[in-house]
């Protein structure tokens, strides 16, 4: 890098205006038609799935890709033949309930890790990074044994109650972001006789809603489109199965009826969809906090 | 004295939900894990002690070897193709004067669509018979693979499906691209330095801690891959995934997209051979722990320092 900015800058005579100009056109050009075509490469297999849901089960099973004759009733029908409604309350009930479980139990330690200063707050950090960072099936055996042996596998039980005590990946989050809140903020509170709760619900909250929002968005994510989980507690009882489980069995049950099981599909994301297009800056915040600040 | 015990307690006040936590649902896991690792059982018998027969027993496991072949291979592929894809596609966005933020949202849109919900659609987009891919190559003259349902080509359509997810690791090399001074570059332009140049000896230096940072966690989520090469096993293989999907069809085909997470699940899950699930999942461990602290060692940002 040194090299080069201490090379001698030779200026050598300037070509001909239209000559760069007209080499700036192509170089435009040619960038701008990449892009179109990687945003068509993107786009076309969503696009596919939302074509096929609207065929009839026999077109489906074709190499056609544009309806003969749209049935946008596939997406009715889904409901009543199949067990949709019940994933996705399920999923809902999931998804909902430990977002707004993790992010109680988180944000207090986030807290206390970014803004409070205690012996060993280094190695807890430490250990909230590698709990965040080992595969979860490295637990896989034991945790499951656990929730038998309290006769919960089978329900959404497993799935929910740890969220009552915090996530790592979420407090990791959280913190990074607290860290960017000036801490005089918090001393003008202290000084104010508040105490540290008090701080933490007057001052921080309000200041960390950005921060918040992307945890929880993140959570809210993890959780509808979580597989591992309701695969490895709720396969036994078909009850408890959410959204990602039941479209991986349904083509096996429903397995000529395409349309729907596409139609399933493109319902499982829509919501996501339509979540980041309200809440695309908090979502972009916040993957660039999970990375690494060069 | 009685002050500091107040703010211990209050310290401990914000922290206990998630020491709680760690302690129940990592520490005492991971404890277990290493016990049982040395016991042979099943979900109905006790534990019983066998010594190291269930590492011994690691060592001629055929399917164990194809899964670490597998997820060996996903490492060295998937991996550093999905940083590369992920740094082209932020380069480019960087060089576009119009609808940066147009085609930065449509490259990222596929990160969102649910791992299932993605393999689904990719199983039938690369259909060997009536997949519009294939369709779309034979038109140009094309024979196109038989993909998932190849032996050879089932890791390849898992690695274009990560490709296609590619959005999250987009956003963060964005960010870094985004932080380069522009300064360096109007001096290398001034140098005569040409595009590739330029990102030669100034992007990429400047944005080296953030492709060790996805090299790594790119590894860690390898050694995890479940959710999709199990449903795109059971999917292409078009069998019933029998209750929920403790499938016999995993690895499907020829046990090609077998990984290490999924033998691991299978065998403690399907054949109940919980001692030798432990010992695997231990082996994970150590693997996934040496991965990360080679991150923790490299990474200032972790401390908490500004850089």
């Amino acid at each position: 890098m040194t090299a080069v900015l201490d090379a001698p800058s030779v200026l050598t005579a300037p070509p001909p205006d239209r000559k760069i100009k007209r080499q700036r056109r192509l170089a435009w050009i040619a960038k701008h038609s990449i892009a179109i075509a990687l945003g068509v490469m993107f786009v076309t297999p969503v696009v596919y799935l939302v074509l096929l849901s609207l065929m009839t089960s026999d077109q489906a099973l074709t190499a056609d890709y544009w309806p003969n004759s749209w049935h946008p009733e596939n997406y009715i029908r889904v409901f009543e033949v199949t067990p949709l409604p019940h994933y996705l309350l399920n999923t809902v009930v999931y998804a909902v309930s430990s977002t707004v479980l993790v992010l109680l139990s988180s944000v207090p330690a986030a807290y206390a890790l970014a803004k409070l200063k205690f012996r060993g707050s280094n190695a807890l950090f430490l250990l909230v990074i590698c709990v965040m960072m080992l595969p979860p099936q490295v637990v896989t055996v034991p945790l499951y044994l656990m929730w038998a042996n309290a006769g919960l596998t089978g329900s959404l039980w497993p799935l929910i109650i740890p969220a009552l005590f915090g996530d790592a990946f979420c407090i990791f989050l959280l913190r990074q972001f607290l860290l960017t809140i000036p801490s005089e903020y918090l001393d003008a509170a202290r000084v104010d006789g508040c105490g540290e709760w008090r701080t933490l619900l007057r001052v921080v909250l309000p200041m960390a809603r950005p921060g918040i929002a992307a945890a929880g968005l993140f959570q809210f994510f993890y959780c509808w489109n979580d597989y591992y989980g309701p695969l490895l507690y709720t396969s036994e009882n078909e009850n408890s199965w959410t959204l990602s489980l039941g479209l991986a069995s349904f083509h096996s049950v429903h397995h000529v009826d395409w349309n729907l099981v596409t139609a399933a599909t493109v319902l499982a994301m829509a919501p996501l969809i339509v979540i980041f297009f309200f809440a695309q800056r908090a979502f972009v915040q916040g993957i660039t906090l999970t990375g690494f600040k060069g | 004295m009685g002050v500091r015990v107040r703010k211990g307690a209050t310290t401990l006040s914000f922290l206990a939900p998630a020491l709680i936590g760690i302690a129940v649902f990592f520490l005492y896991p991971l404890g277990s894990a290493v016990y049982f690792s040395f016991t042979k059982f099943d979900l109905l018998s006790v534990p019983e002690w066998v010594g190291l027969d269930n590492y011994r027993r690691m060592a001629d496991d055929p399917f164990l070897l194809q899964s670490i072949r597998n997820t060996l291979w996903m490492v060295v592929v998937f991996v550093p193709v999905r940083i590369i894809g992920a740094i082209g596609l932020s380069m480019l966005l960087t060089q576009l004067r119009r609808g940066a933020g147009f085609f930065r949202t449509l490259f990222y849109l596929p990160a969102l669509v649910p791992p299932v919900a993605a393999t689904i659609a990719f199983v039938y987009l690369l259909k060997p018979g009536t997949g519009p891919v294939n369709h779309f190559l034979s038109a140009i003259g094309i024979e196109g693979p038989l993909w998932f349902n190849s032996p050879a080509w089932a890791k390849p359509s898992l690695v274009l499906l990560g490709l296609w997810a590619i959005g999250d690791l987009m956003v963060i090399f964005l960010a870094a691209v985004l932080g380069v001074p522009s300064s360096l570059y109007e001096a290398a332009s001034l140098d005569g330095a040409n595009a590739w140049q330029r990102f030669r000896s100034i992007t990429l230096p400047t944005i080296r801690p953030v492709v060790l940072f996805a090299a790594v966690t790119g590894v860690i989520y390898t050694l995890q891959y479940f959710d999709q090469a199990a449903v795109a096993g059971s999917i292409a293989s078009g069998q019933a995934t029998v209750g929920g999907g403790i499938s016999s069809n995993f690895g499907f085909p020829e046990g090609s997209t077998f990984t290490y997470p999924l033998w691991l699940y299978t065998v403690g899950f399907r054949y109940s051979a919980l001692g030798y699930a432990n010992a695997l999942a231990i082996g994970l461990f150590v693997v996934a722990l040496g991965v990360t602290l080679i991150l923790l060692r490299r990474a200032k940002a972790f401390s908490g320092e500004e850089s």
